[in-house]
């Protein structure tokens, strides 16, 4: 490995697979994340690109093939994988804040029970973080008053509080009014250029072009193909993802 | 009503009785109930059996026949405990069971995408219990748990056929002497209505104010 690639990827899948019973989801992705790289995730509902997201983190375990994460394996159910989710962040479609929580609470929690970081400097940072993604005058409010971009800026700051290595973002536009669509992209496209490693699965061809250092099509449980984005929007080699890209940016 | 002034102070001495066992037991359900619980939505599937019986078994014996048992099986095995205590601790262990339901039945309001998102930041299974399960589901059946608490509050009467003498027990041995059984028992169903109400009225506030938007 390291003699073909000199620094160690910050994810690495070898032979994935994976089935929801008769459903085979993944069929042997191998797929490199260099650090600092973004790889946006494209393809079909169904093609398996929000279970390839959800492998990073073990939030799906996969049947057989190698995951590692910064070098390491995958740990099995316990602290260790704890501690390895604790380096990845995650931003799921639903948000998924805890809804008896403000919005800065939900930010500061983790670092609290997780890295044992004092409450007064988890505040600290969390409201920092809050003001980066813009809704630091929602900070003591509880998520169901936020919009839908409001509480997914605010999932990607609770990610962030993390200080994570890599961010896996699973469809985070998808459950949004089209009119948030932009604010949550935007905060996305500003961590891209600050140089953290993101895995993003998404239909928002747009940003995956502006942001995209590599472009990963996915089409039942496969990686049929991967360029930079450029290439892959404008010279697509495969059959599938001309077709996937043709009934996506038609309208 | 002069029946009942004139035993004015072992009347309320019961009461307090009454409203002591009430509150310790009714504490004692709350947390066990909620352990109960954990243990039933647990990973474990040993825990999530011994859960599942434990609720069963509660609820499917009469209270009668538990108090029955602690207070004449118990020293028989060599355990003996004051009345009151044994009373506390029975009624504890089986509103704990009522208990458990209510919170199970919170816990099923959680959405499962927040149980992600905690292990994804890394939490550790009991912090996800602490931080996000349990606060969230004791707010969704604050109702529900009242009611376990007023139907802990009759059925503390039920301590008065072991010897415990709390207001049931009390307002009796007043008729007995009085011989007016209209006045004195209607004054203490008055009373434990005026706890029930106020337990009521106490869980309608508690749940507006820890209220979850959703």
């Amino acid at each position: 490995m390291s003699a073909t690639s000199p620094v160690t990827p910050m994810v690495s899948m070898r032979g994935v697979d994976k089935h929801f019973g008769a459903l085979h989801v993944l069929r042997g992705i191998d797929l490199e994340v260099a650090p600092r790289e973004v790889v946006v995730v494209v393809g079909p509902s169904g093609s398996g690109k929000s279970t390839l997201c959800r492998t990073i983190n073990r939030l799906e375990v996969v049947d057989a093939g190698e995951i590692r994460v910064d070098g390491e394996p995958l740990p099995a159910e316990g602290a260790a994988l704890a501690r390895l989710r604790a380096d990845v962040g995650m931003v799921f479609q639903q948000f998924n804040l805890f809804g008896h929580r403000t919005v800065l609470d939900n930010v500061a929690m983790a670092p609290v029970a997780v890295r044992r970081t004092p409450k007064k400097e988890a505040g600290e940072r969390g409201m920092a973080l809050l003001e980066r993604v813009g809704i630091a005058d929602k900070a003591h409010r509880h998520p169901a008053e936020l919009s839908g971009g409001q509480q997914q800026r605010a999932a990607i700051a609770r990610a962030l509080a993390m200080q994570p290595k890599v961010m896996l973002f699973d469809e985070p536009t998808s459950a949004l009014d089209p009119e948030m669509v932009g604010e949550v992209l935007d905060v996305m496209t500003g961590l891209a250029a600050e140089g953290m490693t993101m895995v993003v699965v998404t239909h928002e061809m747009g940003f995956a072009r502006r942001v995209a250092d590599r472009v990963v099509f996915m089409d039942a449980g496969q990686v049929v193909e991967q360029a930079p984005p450029a290439e892959f929007f404008d010279a697509t080699r495969s059959e599938r993802a001309r077709a996937f890209l043709a009934s996506v940016l038609q309208h | 009503m002069q029946a009942l002034l004139d035993n004015l102070d072992p009347l309320l001495r019961a009461l307090g009785t009454t409203v002591t066992i009430t509150l310790v037991a009714g504490v004692a359900a709350l947390v066990l109930g909620t352990l109960v619980t954990i243990a039933r939505v647990s990973p474990v599937p040993v825990l999530r059996g011994a859960a599942f019986c434990y609720v069963q078994f509660f609820v499917n014996v009469p209270l009668l026949a538990l108090l029955l048992l602690a207070v004449f099986a118990l020293p028989d095995a060599g355990l003996i405990m004051p009345l009151t205590t044994t009373a506390v601790v029975v009624l504890a262990v089986y509103e704990a069971a009522y208990v458990a339901e209510a919170v199970r039945s919170g816990v099923n309001t959680i959405p499962p995408g927040q149980l992600e998102a905690a292990r994804a930041l890394g939490l550790r299974l009991p912090q996800i219990l602490r931080l996000v399960v349990v606060p969230q589901a004791l707010r969704a059946v604050v109702q529900p748990l009242g009611n376990v608490m007023i139907a802990l509050v009759m059925n503390s009467a039920l301590a008065a056929t072991v010897g415990v003498v709390e207001l049931t027990s009390a307002v009796n041995k007043v008729n007995l002497v009085e011989a007016q059984p209209i006045p004195i028992f209607a004054g203490a169903g008055l009373v434990y209505m005026a706890i029930a109400l106020a337990i009521g009225l106490a869980a309608g506030r508690i749940e507006k104010k820890v209220a979850i938007a959703r």
